[in-house]
């Protein structure tokens, strides 16, 4: 009798035991969890003349949240990408000597369309519309 | 000088009863052989977190994190405060010898085969302050702000992402947010200046009360010797001399470096700037970050990173506990000798590539 009598009560102490420390633990790690930030949606963003990106230059510059590369190549055409590698988030540069896009990071290469051509990222890189209107370049999310 | 201390110890005698802690003193003793050297490590790596937290507190007295305030106020400490640098590179490069000094204790502990009965919690405790080390290195190098450290963050909690189930969370936590940000500089500072010199210090004192308890390992070529041909020193005072010796040595050692090779503080970190070409984490990550870099993007069905962190979460944790799966005796020598001299070569090499490649 005073055997389960001392069993059932260790467990009750347990149970609350373990209630209390889950009852200051939720808290704690909730706590840690970062609140998320609303995200103003960006659907466009415009970025200057046409005549700030000379042939053969590239520019980085935030798309809401995200950065984003403008390269202008040597022919004068414009290209913009996600400016965060697909490896491991470093931002990218835009090699005039290769004419392509590169992380210096890990050594990790991109074609200016942005699709991973060496190196260790997984994925291209995400492409956005550029568009002319005005002189004034604009950029915008793909479809 | 005598009798006033004569008359303190009394009165303490007289209330706390010291005499048994002046008898272990007295009688505590180290075994004098041809590894004898490596008995010093532990004890530099211990002087070393010293320098640590003597640094680390006066560098707080101008440090303050922030995203507009951290790298201006590394920048007014090396060129305003008076001996502002010295104190900076005291702290940058003594951090550095103490992750080489507690990587060279723990191999030497474990070549001479200390590691076993009855000394696996020493080892335990050992390997966890070694990770401890690590993650004081990883937060502390964040805290200046510049490029090299903003992006060596930025990789390093995006690896912690690939950990399975958990990763996301972590990064989160870790980060303050999606990205690395002022809410990351808040949390790294406090990770390593209040959460991880706390859990530090406990463990230390753990890892130090297992080997008061225990005494010095002896070296089974030691230990077979007959007694009388067995040399041992008095710890005190011969072997603290010993100790201060090394420890005078280590920190002029420190002091040349801090003079004759700065500590750099790079250009600000700016999240809308490309990383910088030959960007490189931490020597003592290098083997890691080296072979991560080996990895293929893929593995079976995988990615090459997630293949990467399980296989050092695994290899970490057997490393650990270590002591738990080998016998005691002396059969198993050969085997472990060469699973040590295996993973010593693997960190080497891949350091040395990790600079070449
Ligand atoms: C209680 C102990 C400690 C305190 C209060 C402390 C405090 C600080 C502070 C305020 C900074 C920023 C200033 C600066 O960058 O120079 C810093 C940087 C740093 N800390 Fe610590 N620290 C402590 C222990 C450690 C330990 C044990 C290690 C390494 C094993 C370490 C490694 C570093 C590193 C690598 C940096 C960056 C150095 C730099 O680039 O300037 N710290 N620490
Ligand atoms: S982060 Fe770009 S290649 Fe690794």
């Amino acid at each position: 009798m005073g055997q389960t009598r001392r069993k059932f009560l260790n467990f009750l102490l347990s149970i609350t035991g373990i209630g209390a420390l889950g009852a200051i633990l939720y808290p704690v790690f909730s706590y840690l969890v970062p609140p998320k930030i609303a995200e103003a949606n960006v659907n466009s963003v415009k970025v200057g003349k046409v005549m700030h990106f000379p042939p053969d230059s590239s520019k980085i510059l935030k798309f809401g949240r995200e950065p984003v590369i403008v390269v202008r190549d040597k022919q004068g055409e414009f290209h913009a990408l996600s400016a965060v590698c697909t490896h491991l988030q470093c931002i990218v540069q835009f090699r005039t000597d290769k004419e392509s896009i590169w992380c210096a990071c890990h050594n990790g290469l991109y074609d200016l369309k942005g699709r991973n051509i060496s190196g260790p990222p997984p994925k291209p890189l995400k492409e956005f519309k550029v568009n002319i209107v005005n002189d004034e370049l604009i950029i915008s999310k793909m479809g | 000088m005598k009798g006033l201390w004569n008359k303190i110890e009394k009165w303490l005698d007289e209330r706390y009863d010291i005499q048994p802690m002046k008898e272990y003193i007295k009688h505590k003793k180290v075994p004098m052989h041809r590894h004898s050297v490596w008995y010093y490590m532990g004890g530099i790596t211990l002087f070393l977190f010293t320098v640590q937290v003597l640094t680390g507190i006066l560098l707080l007295m101008y440090y303050k994190p922030g995203e507009n305030s951290s790298y201006e106020s590394v920048r007014f400490i090396i060129t305003q405060v008076k001996f502002g640098w010295l104190i900076r590179n005291v702290h940058s490069w003594s951090a550095n010898l103490m992750i080489f000094f507690a990587f060279l204790h723990m191999f030497s502990v474990f070549f001479s085969g200390a590691f076993k009965k009855p000394r696996e919690l020493t080892w335990v405790s050992g390997f966890l302050i070694l990770a401890l080390a690590l993650g004081f290195g990883f937060s502390g190098y964040l805290l200046p702000w510049d490029d090299l450290a903003f992006f060596a963050t930025k990789v390093g909690t995006e690896i912690v992402a690939s950990v399975p189930l958990i990763g996301h969370w972590l990064k989160e936590v870790l980060r303050g947010g999606e990205d690395v940000t002022g809410a990351t500089l808040s949390r790294f500072f406090g990770i390593h200046t209040a959460i991880l010199p706390l859990i530090a210090t406990i463990l230390i004192a753990i890892h130090l009360l297992f080997v008061q308890k225990q005494g010095m390992h002896e070296p089974e070529e030691f230990k077979n010797l007959p007694e009388e041909k067995k040399k041992y020193i008095p710890f005190f005072p011969n072997f603290a001399l010993k100790d201060l010796l090394f420890w005078l040595l280590i920190f002029n050692i420190i002091l040349f470096l801090a003079l004759y090779f700065p500590w750099q503080l790079g250009p600000k970190a700016d999240p809308l700037s490309s990383a910088p070409a030959g960007i490189k984490p931490e020597w003592y990550f290098m083997f890691m970050f080296q072979s991560l870099k080996l990895l293929p993007a893929h593995i079976l069905f995988l990615e090459g990173e997630v293949v990467g962190i399980l296989t050092f979460g695994l290899a970490g944790t057997i490393w650990m506990i270590l002591p738990f799966l080998v016998p005691a005796k002396r059969e198993s020598n050969k085997i472990l000798k060469i699973i040590g001299v295996f993973v010593v070569a693997f960190i080497v090499v891949f350091t040395i590539l990790g600079y070449i490649l």
